[in-house]
């Protein structure tokens, strides 16, 4: 389970999350609504702890990330797979698809043969054919970096995965295919996922849960 | 490959192919495209990402990079005298068509604007360049649905709603017949989509044209007249959009609003043909679940009851 609790966000003066509070089970499908601007960003930076909140913990299967320096141990960060709006933004262009999905292995320092070996099944899980994988993203689609960047937060097989708006940009089919291919990996690794979206059908399609985002912050406290 | 068009047709089309020359390869981004979008008809190109769409966009106000090559015709009627939008220079595309009879409502408006400069300030500069007074830019934003006090900010101080909203009443404010809408609701949450929408119809209602190119389809169900489907490169459908959305006949389109997640929320298996090595056959052939011998051989875009398609085996032909 992730959890967050009481967590409060102010960018300047301008309070985005006040006290709000939620939490993702491993196998479940939890949405995450809420209208421009409400924070819903945010809340999944706090969860994939890339954004310290002023208040309020994450914590994961109980294990509070505490700390001055809110140093995130590599075993805990690797448990958290976090795919984001625009593949464009979230791809260093200079890398081609393998490199950049076998980027979190290097980082984990895997001997070359292994990263290799993870890269081609990655890949196949994603459905990258290897043609595709040695082009750079300037040369790919929207949808297939899109992939290309689910098979590296798919690299050390999190438990939870994050989805900030990951299939708005992207068209019916390939938006289809990335729900199919989380639907499956979340059933073969009982995986937590959170999607964030304001697409109402794909919410109700997709989640087993919803959540408002306006209703979760603390009443009053 | 010719259709002959209209003459009520505001913008007609014939046969639009743009190549892109790359040092070792031709990329095919638009192939024979010919279509006619009447006054106040709402058209929607729709299709994958990759196919064409936006290239066709920007093939019509001649924003194309150099390496391109144009050929075809596409004719803006419309008051003024006719003009080939592929034949005309840069001079007569920058003095009497851009803007002022064709507007183009942005992918990305927070690019689109100058950072420096406020919302009035953009838009009084736009009202002035054609000829209408300053102080209509409040109207023209309450149109767009922008609030007099939004017009003081910066683009970095807008919401993606707003800057998307401002862009709106940049192209809208010269009032063109024609409005090129590319992609003007991606990363808008569902109550501004909506609304860019409604604009966007109201502005066909009022007898503008619009051209809405865009990969959401619950989007072109909304708002419009007729949907025109691209799959690399090429119109493989088109025809009014509620014979389309109640039964598309063309495989691709087919499973292309199967692929809705208020459908059967069911992928497309295998990947689009690269736009630099596309099939000599039918280009959907590979992943389609009704290819036959005969897909070996290209269709082309035929009359199909009150629309096109460019299929051998159409859905409810061949049962």
């Amino acid at each position: 389970m992730i959890t967050a609790d009481g967590i409060t966000v102010a960018y300047g003066r301008h309070r985005v999350l006040d006290g709000v509070s939620l939490s993702v089970a491993r196998g479940e499908t939890v949405g995450l609504r809420g209208p421009s601007g409400a924070g819903k960003s945010t809340l999944l930076r706090v969860l994939a702890l890339l954004h310290r909140p002023v208040a309020g913990t994450v914590s994961i299967d109980g294990t509070a990330i505490t700390g001055i320096r809110y140093a995130v141990p590599p075993a805990v960060r690797t448990r958290i797979g976090v795919l984001f709006q625009s593949p464009r933004a979230a791809a260093d262009p200079r890398l081609s698809l393998a490199d950049l999905i076998a980027e979190p292995l290097r980082v984990a320092r895997l001997p070359r043969a292994t990263v290799t070996g993870r890269v081609a099944e990655l890949a196949d899980v994603v459905g990258l054919t290897a043609d595709l994988l040695i082009r750079r993203p300037h040369a790919v689609s929207d949808g297939q970096l899109q992939r290309a960047c689910l098979a590296r937060a798919f690299a050390h097989t999190p438990d939870y995965l994050l989805c900030d708006e990951a299939t708005t940009m992207l068209d019916a089919a390939t938006q289809a295919l990335i729900a199919a291919v989380i639907t499956d990996y979340q059933q073969r690794h009982n995986a937590g996922v959170l999607i964030v979206t304001h697409d109402p059908a794909l919410m109700t399609r997709w989640a087993d849960r919803c959540l408002d985002l306006g209703d979760l912050a603390a009443v009053d406290p | 490959m010719t259709t002959t068009v209209r003459t009520s047709a505001l913008l007609g089309i014939s046969d639009l192919t743009v190549r892109f020359e790359l040092p070792d390869a031709t990329v095919d981004a638009v192939t024979g495209v010919s279509l006619a979008v009447a006054p106040g008809e709402l058209l929607a190109v729709v299709g994958e990402s990759g196919c064409g769409k936006s290239v066709l966009a920007h093939a019509l106000l001649g924003l194309l990079p150099a390496n391109a090559t144009v050929t075809g015709r596409a004719v803006l009627h419309g008051g003024e005298a006719p003009v080939d939008l592929l034949g005309a220079g840069e001079k007569i595309l920058a003095r009497t068509v851009r803007g002022r009879r064709i507007g183009l409502v942005p992918q990305s408006p927070a690019t689109a604007l100058t950072p420096v400069r406020t919302g009035r300030h953009l838009l009084a500069e736009t009202l002035r360049v054609h000829g209408r007074a300053r102080g209509d830019a409040e109207a023209v934003a309450a149109d767009a649905g922008l609030a007099p006090a939004d017009l003081d900010l910066y683009p970095h101080e807008l919401s993606g709603g707003m800057a998307q909203r401002l862009a709106t009443a940049l192209a809208l404010a010269p009032d063109p017949p024609l409005l090129l809408a590319d992609e003007p609701t991606s990363g808008l949450d569902r109550l501004l989509v909506d609304a860019t929408l409604d604009l966007l119809r109201q502005r066909c209602d009022n007898g503008a044209t619009v051209i809405l190119i865009t990969h959401d389809l619950a989007a072109a169900q909304r708002v419009a007249d007729t949907v025109a489907v691209m799959y690399a490169s090429r119109i493989v459908e088109h025809r009014p959009a509620a014979g389309f959305f109640a039964g598309p006949r063309h495989p691709y389109a087919h499973a292309l609003l199967e692929a809705l997640p208020d459908r059967a929320f069911a992928p497309i298996p295998g990947h689009p043909p690269m736009l630099t090595e596309l099939p000599a056959g039918c280009a959907f052939a590979p992943r389609c679940p009704r290819a036959a011998d005969e897909c070996g051989s290209r269709p082309g875009l035929a009359p199909d009851g009150p629309g096109r398609v460019a299929c051998h085996r159409p859905i409810g032909s061949h049962p």
